[in-house]
């Protein structure tokens, strides 16, 4: 058994099997991960660059630590403080650090499809670490590994997104990977937030009640309300939205049933999530980053051995 | 196909390896019995369960360890890891590392690698059903085998389990 790709580009190109065999390569890892040394030898051989575009705490850490727990080279890049600023274009850049004989490229970058042009233009194996509004793979599979961790399985599963779909490529590749997985997806938010043709596009249901949404739900995966991609006001302040769309303590009691809180970070807390929720007994915010460096493991070890 | 251990040779050599390990090491104090996956666990299994048998069955400590992401060769194919499951610190304990059968030896070596990173055993033995004595590539020697054999590469040795393969042999292909 192998992966059916040479990149991770998207959660679209993977089938079933590839996220069956990522997520239980991560189990392994998560357990690795528990031990007195955290590391194994694994891409001892194998050079990895973090090429980062936009800006990122936790994805790229996430990335660094995983790389290094396999003992692999890591090179880091962010765009601000590179030649990128000097107008080098992106295929250069790349193809520069390639010459220096690196094996892997971990991407970011705020162009949807950016990885996918890179992919045809070079021979290193790639891992979109988030592109534009289209997808951010690693990320629906962490958030996949959560659930079924705390839920025991996908299959069946009743999942609300709620937020900024229109802007948010968690959203996306969540719903690929869900809908693959056979769960059941509904997707809440503001109207002006939610793309047309959504539900006979992806096969998800759209709610615009808040309340109703989770009272359906087993778990909610809450997203941020990505201001920088807004180019013109689609709700009128951030504190409607916190009336309409904020999830807060007193509205997840009043369900009369448990929950899971999930969200992809950074939080913009007293927007879409209040801290009494964040921080609170239903939240498994903490867990999501604590399996991203196991997921991400797994996704590394797994694509390294498709090379060669 | 020739059949180097029956059903009933099989159970006796569990049984022996078994004895020989506590000749060895008396009460089993400060030893843990780890048995390698996937196949290593089958006989690592039965010879706890012996073990059980002959001593006081609180005494033994067992976990099973997987050596995928420590392998010399990750870059040659992929290989599906498998659970590690070793709940305590193995630092000065005696380990004993169980595998079916023992051929290159690149397997234990991995193993030897891995174990490290569990702490630093006092000692560690190895236990295999077969040695495929003429065929190492490393410098690694069992101190309890169930079997020592003559064979060449393009031969195969193959360990059937009741528990997955519906009958107890070995046999050479």
């Amino acid at each position: 058994m192998k992966l059916s790709t040479k990149h991770l580009l998207g959660i679209k190109d993977l089938t079933r099997d590839d996220i069956q065999l990522i997520l239980s390569t991560a189990e392994q890892f998560k357990e690795v991960l528990q031990r007195p040394v955290k590391k194994v030898p694994s891409l001892r051989d194998v050079t990895i660059v973090n090429l980062f575009y936009e800006n990122s705490t936790r994805t790229r850490m996430s990335f660094e630590l995983a790389e290094r727990r396999l003992s692999a080279d890591v090179l880091n890049f962010a765009a601000t403080t590179s030649s990128a600023a000097k107008g080098e274009t992106l295929l250069d850049t790349v193809n520069n650090i390639l010459s220096m004989k690196v094996d892997m490229v971990v991407m970011r970058h705020s162009a949807s499809g950016a990885p996918h042009f890179l992919a045809k233009h070079i021979p290193a194996a790639i891992v979109n670490a988030g592109d534009g509004i289209n997808e951010h793979p690693t990320q629906a599979l962490l958030d996949a590994f959560s659930m079924k961790e705390k839920l025991g399985k996908l299959e069946g599963l009743k999942v609300a997104i709620i937020g900024d779909i229109m802007h948010s490529r968690v959203a996306l590749s969540n719903m690929y990977l869900l809908k693959k997985m056979g769960a059941e997806v509904t997707i809440a938010g503001p109207p002006t937030l939610i793309p047309k043709y959504i539900e006979q596009a992806l096969d998800v249901r759209v709610e615009y009640n808040l309340k109703k949404a989770l009272q359906w739900c087993d778990v909610a995966n809450v997203l941020r309300i990505q201001l920088e991609r807004q180019n013109q006001p689609l709700f009128s302040s951030l504190r409607e939205y916190n009336l309409a769309y904020g999830i807060n303590r007193k509205l997840l009691e009043s369900l009369g049933k448990e929950i899971v809180i999930m969200h992809p970070g950074p939080i913009n807390r007293g927007v879409e999530l209040d801290s009494d929720v964040a921080d609170g007994p239903f939240s498994i915010i903490l867990n999501q980053v604590e399996n991203g460096v196991a997921v991400r493991m797994a996704v590394l070890y797994l694509l390294a051995n498709e090379q060669g | 196909m020739k059949t180097i251990l029956s059903a009933q040779q099989l159970t006796l050599t569990v049984k022996r390896l078994a004895h020989q390990i506590l000749e060895h090491n008396a009460t089993l104090q400060d030893t843990v019995i780890i048995g390698l996956q996937p196949r290593g666990i089958f006989l690592s299994d039965r010879i706890v369960a012996e073990l059980r048998g002959l001593v006081q069955p609180g005494a033994i400590q067992y976990g099973k360890l997987d050596i995928t992401f420590y392998r010399d060769d990750v870059r040659q194919g992929l290989h599906i890891a498998n659970s590690t499951d070793i709940p305590f610190s193995l630092e000065n304990k005696h380990v004993i590392l169980i595998d079916d059968v023992l051929y290159t030896g690149r397997t234990i070596r991995a193993a030897l690698d891995a174990l490290l990173d569990f702490g630093r055993p006092s000692k560690v033995s190895l236990c295999v059903l077969i040695d495929r004595r003429f065929s190492r590539e490393l410098p690694i020697q069992p101190d309890f085998s169930g079997k020592t054999i003559d064979t060449i590469i393009s031969q195969k040795v193959k360990v059937c389990w009741k528990e997955r393969d519906e009958v107890d042999e070995v046999v050479l292909v």
